[in-house]
């Protein structure tokens, strides 16, 4: 009798189901183990049992996000394994959003430890990186082999409650997340290390990796200003008084949308900032300072442009998640795209 | 924000003053603030001249809207 009990999800394709057509399976789950269950299930040895295999179809689980879930999760919950695992899912996006969906809901609902795998590129990596321990695996399924051994050890130290160290000795990807230790060089001698191998142009690991930030190619000018819409977004956390949205003054959640229709100026009778951090004295005096709609309003009289947006976009700057960041970016570009906006002028603090 | 806004094609000047993160995050039309606590004018010299510093910045924004570019550009000075 196995020692530790583990219940594996796949696909209708890895599951043997069919392939595209069989896409909308409803899922199933078999008291064996199947595809690549049999190689894992054969490399981690005998005190480890697949126990059941749940299979569901790609566009069924995309397509009944919550429903299959929840079914899913039903069917586990009578295993009671010690260990749930997903995939992997290589390269296949719909697969990969599934695996990091279900491994998700089941160690938040289930309180049982999850794995799963997938190449970087998978969009479903991006998603659910940060939430699920995933093994990186290339992008096929002719990788399965390579990567066997780290799903064995992560899947033994998950079972056994071992301490998992750092995404480049185990194998998985990057999940941001910083754990204190005492090194055994201090951070001078580090340091002068990195800096010896940068020299050579020897490859080094930096202590501090820092965020990748994609880039957006310039957008084309605006042809006539004399009858373009311009509008105004800030991160200053310039917000009526009373902050009626509750913006929060540090790693904001959202974003609020006032109107500055029939003003001429920003009063600071009627705005204030809750941004918490800068001194806000000067702003709190004149919010013009960050919202700069009394010399906009001029220019707008005197016919230097078009029109401007009787509304600006604001939230903190300051604390804020670039993931927040840009979803606040997203959504007020749809907003603007709808109003026809020709141009945006953001300040920042 | 900057990009989230950008990418569905609409240009954006970014007016910040600590220009090294606005040259990070990927802003491609950048002016540079005065201070961090009063970005669009200087609260020392007075209202009048504080008004007239900010409005000289805002009509660099409406030009740097204009300007067609391929990379990151910051407009230190009036176009």
């Amino acid at each position: 009798m196995a020692k530790y009990k583990i219940v594996h999800y796949l696909n209708q394709f890895f599951g043997g189901v069919g392939g595209e057509e069989m896409a909308g399976f409803k899922p199933e789950i078999k008291e064996e183990k199947i595809g690549p269950g049999l190689a894992v299930s054969q490399a981690l040895g005998e005190d480890y049992e697949i126990a059941a295999t749940i299979i569901c179809g790609d566009n069924y689980f995309g397509e009944n996000l919550n429903e299959a879930t929840d079914t899913i999760i039903e069917m586990i919950r009578k295993y009671e394994p010690d260990v749930f695992i997903a995939g992997p899912a290589f390269n296949a996006g719909r697969y990969g959003v599934a695996c990091g969906t279900v491994c998700k809901a089941v160690e938040e609902r289930l309180g049982i430890p999850v794995l799963t795998g997938m190449y970087e590129e998978n969009p479903g990596a991006d998603m659910f990186k940060k939430d699920v321990i995933t093994v990186r695996t290339g992008n096929s399924a002719a990788t399965l082999r390579k990567t066997l051994p780290q799903f064995v050890n992560l899947i033994k130290k998950l079972a056994e409650g071992r301490e998992i160290l750092g995404p480049s000795v185990e194998g998985y990807l990057e999940r941001g997340i910083r754990v204190n230790y005492f090194a055994e060089k201090r951070g001078a001698a580090r340091g002068m290390d990195m800096l010896i191998k940068k020299m050579a142009g020897e490859p080094f690991e930096t202590d501090l990796p820092m965020p990748k930030f994609d880039r957006v190619p310039p957008a084309a000018p605006i042809q006539d200003i004399k009858s373009a819409k311009i509008a105004i977004v800030t991160s200053g956390g310039i917000v009526p008084h009373g902050n009626p949205d509750h913006i929060e003054s540090s790693n904001a959640t959202k974003y609020g949308v006032y109107s500055i229709e029939g003003m001429d100026r920003m009063s600071s009778e009627d705005f204030t900032t809750i941004h918490g951090g800068y001194d806000r004295q000067f702003v709190m005096a004149d919010p013009n300072l960050v919202v700069p709609l009394d010399v906009l309003r001029e220019m707008e009289k005197e016919g230097e442009f078009g029109e401007l947006v009787n509304y600006f976009c604001t939230t903190t700057g300051t604390g804020t998640a670039t993931g927040s960041a840009a979803k606040f970016g997203d959504s007020i570009g749809q907003r603007f795209t709808e109003e026809h906006v020709d141009g945006v002028i953001l300040v920042s603090t | 924000m900057v990009k989230g806004i950008e990418k569905y094609g609409i240009p954006v000047v970014h007016m910040a003053t600590v220009v090294p993160i606005s040259r990070t995050i990927g802003a491609n039309r950048i002016i540079p603030g005065i201070g961090i606590p009063y970005p669009l004018g200087d609260p020392a010299q007075g209202e009048t001249d504080s008004k007239k510093i900010r409005e000289k910045m805002v009509r660099r924004a409406l030009k740097a809207l204009q300007v067609p570019v391929e990379e990151q550009t910051v407009f230190e000075k009036d176009i």
